[in-house]
């Protein structure tokens, strides 16, 4: 085993037994929410970070599982990585309507004994923000050195800084936005409509993989560059010639297929129908008449936003406009746009700039 | 000169610095003058080199515009050496007395006594401290002279409060009074908008 993975790590579980009130105004129960955690919670217990998941992540965010398969960021959390569980605390968790072990749509209903499907109430970025809270509670940790996120992940960052600033001392915003564009919506609405469609939706014994899929393919080209799919497919073949039909002839109609069917065997058609909605809704700055720099007003968190240049799903523009706001606002803020060929995804990928710019970020206090 | 600059500081006061650089000048006046600071840079090193400091900077080409900053939302807003690298001098320097109370801008003196030698006796294109690029490869494509910069100001509605005279390791020199656009190598402004 090399000495920067965490090799085998545990999921652990936090039961909350009492009633949760959602911000649609529907209730839990109750909930349970699995989650991991790597690294040691120092004596002061000042190193504690947060790292919030995006639409199909989960708790399991670095080292190897029970089936010894790597978390979705293994390549930057570990021992001497960009965030380095020699020093922090890490934990990650599994938000509400997950589908890989906390409380969501494959759940049992206490109320009819029956899965909740397509009746798991919605949730938002502020629901999740308060469960994390109670696990917070839970784990005995007085505030979060850091509560970090890329993509919807970043929305969850954000939201901690604004619900709980006594709670967080600095949040990294990656890849994200303050709310999402009428373009990403549609993505959205045409990914949900892709499940909704499907003949096995709601069906009794049957899950909806082919809508999931298609659903999948669809988020799959928007979190790449045109570039990136240049380079990786360009328009090479499977075999040398055309042969007039539908069949899987360009590679790269093969690799999103292949995404497709590999995703929809892994996730819950529900959960993705869920998460779309918590993107959609996302807009701390509503309960503000849309004025984002009074939404931060009582923002204490020092804040690192990050872009990647070649990402048109959560372009930098999206980002500097979080910036200004927290500019507006007489925040800390630091900005930084980061030069990448890999569209959205590469808030996943390491390199020495995103490395180095987080690990100082978090490690330096004048 | 970053002390001549922290003079011009009110304590406590909001700055941003354009071009920051590593972030050198906001992490001393944070020190000095318990400022709250944010500079702009686009060299990826010198952010990170900010980052080191704990200095807040934000990725942004100053020739891309400011529009993004409030009216009067700064106190200070200071340039320092590289108003002259600019594409738009004169439109920076509207924006930047517009954005802060009082802006704070260095520039290097071109009239410099050393300056003008070099091409008139030497027939070449000047290469001093304060302006050491070979002309084919330098980043400063609109060089002045105090004169010039001055004029600026009076032609784009910028009132001069202050000038300091300096050689070009920053230290103010008092004989360059008798000949200031000849013997100044840098001089540093403070200005703001006229009213």
């Amino acid at each position: 085993m090399s000495s920067n993975s965490l090799g085998q790590v545990e999921t652990k579980r936090f039961i909350h037994k009492d009633t949760f009130a959602l911000k649609s105004g529907k209730t839990l129960q109750g909930f349970e929410m699995v989650y991991q955690t790597y690294g040691e919670l120092n004596e002061a217990k000042d190193n504690a970070i947060l790292i919030c998941h995006a639409l199909s992540g989960n708790h399991h965010v670095a080292g190897l599982n029970e089936e010894d398969k790597k978390g979705w960021w293994d390549d930057m959390v570990g021992p001497n990585k960009a965030f380095d569980t020699n020093k922090y605390f890490i934990v990650g968790c599994n938000n509400l309507g997950g589908c890989h072990g906390s409380t969501g749509p494959n759940s049992i209903n206490p109320e009819n004994n029956l899965a909740y499907g397509s009746s798991f109430p919605m949730v938002t970025v502020g629901d999740w923000v308060k469960s994390q809270n109670l696990l917070r509670t839970h784990l005995g940790l007085p505030y979060w050195y850091a509560v970090i996120g890329g993509s919807l992940g970043g929305m969850q960052a954000l939201q901690w800084s604004i619900d709980y600033p006594d709670l967080v001392k600095k949040i990294v915003v990656i890849a994200a936005a303050a709310k999402l564009s009428a373009q990403n919506i549609a993505f959205n609405e045409i990914a949900r409509q892709a499940i909704l469609a499907d003949p096995n939706y709601n069906s009794e014994d049957k899950l909806p993989k082919t809508g999931l899929g298609l659903a999948r393919m669809l988020g799959h080209i928007t979190y790449l560059s045109d570039d990136a799919m240049r380079e990786k497919f360009g328009r090479d073949m499977k075999k040398d010639e055309v042969n007039f039909s539908y069949d899987v002839e360009f590679e790269v109609e093969s690799y999103l297929r292949y995404q497709g069917e590999s995703f929809s065997n892994r996730f819950d058609a529900h959960t993705y129908l869920l998460m779309t909605k918590v993107l959609d809704y996302f807009d701390p700055a509503e309960a503000y008449e849309g004025d984002l720099s009074k939404t931060l007003k009582t923002v204490t968190a020092k804040t690192l936003l990050i872009a990647f240049s070649s990402d048109w799903r959560f372009s930098p523009e999206r980002s500097r406009e979080l910036a200004n706001a927290f500019i507006e606002a007489k925040k800390d803020v630091s900005f930084l746009e980061i030069d990448s060929p890999h569209g959205h995804d590469a808030f996943l990928m390491p390199s020495e700039t995103y490395d180095n710019a987080v690990q100082t970020f978090l490690e330096k206090n004048e | 000169m970053n002390k001549l600059i922290g003079n011009f500081i009110q304590p406590e006061a909001r700055v941003l610095d354009l071009g920051c650089g590593d972030g050198s000048l906001l992490a001393f006046l944070r020190k000095n003058n318990q400022v709250r600071g944010l500079g702009l840079e686009i060299d990826h090193q010198k952010i990170q080199d900010c980052l080191q400091k704990d200095v807040n900077v934000v990725d942004q080409d100053i020739d891309s515009g400011l529009s993004n900053f409030q009216d009067q939302s700064f106190d200070a807003v200071i340039m320092s050496q590289s108003i002259q690298a600019l594409r738009k001098p004169e439109v920076a320097l509207e924006e930047i007395t517009r954005i802060g109370k009082e802006a704070i801008i260095s520039i290097p003196n071109f009239a410099n006594w050393r300056c003008r030698l070099q091409l008139i006796l030497g027939g070449t294109m000047p290469v001093s401290s304060a302006l050491p690029h070979d002309w084919y490869s330098t980043p400063n494509i609109h060089l002045c002279s105090l004169k010039d910069f001055e004029r600026l100001c009076v032609a784009h509605g910028a009132e001069i409060l202050e000038r300091r005279l300096l050689s070009f390791d920053g230290q103010e020199q008092t004989f360059m009074k008798a000949a200031p656009n000849l013997l100044t190598e840098i001089a540093l402004y403070r200005v703001k908008a006229r009213n």
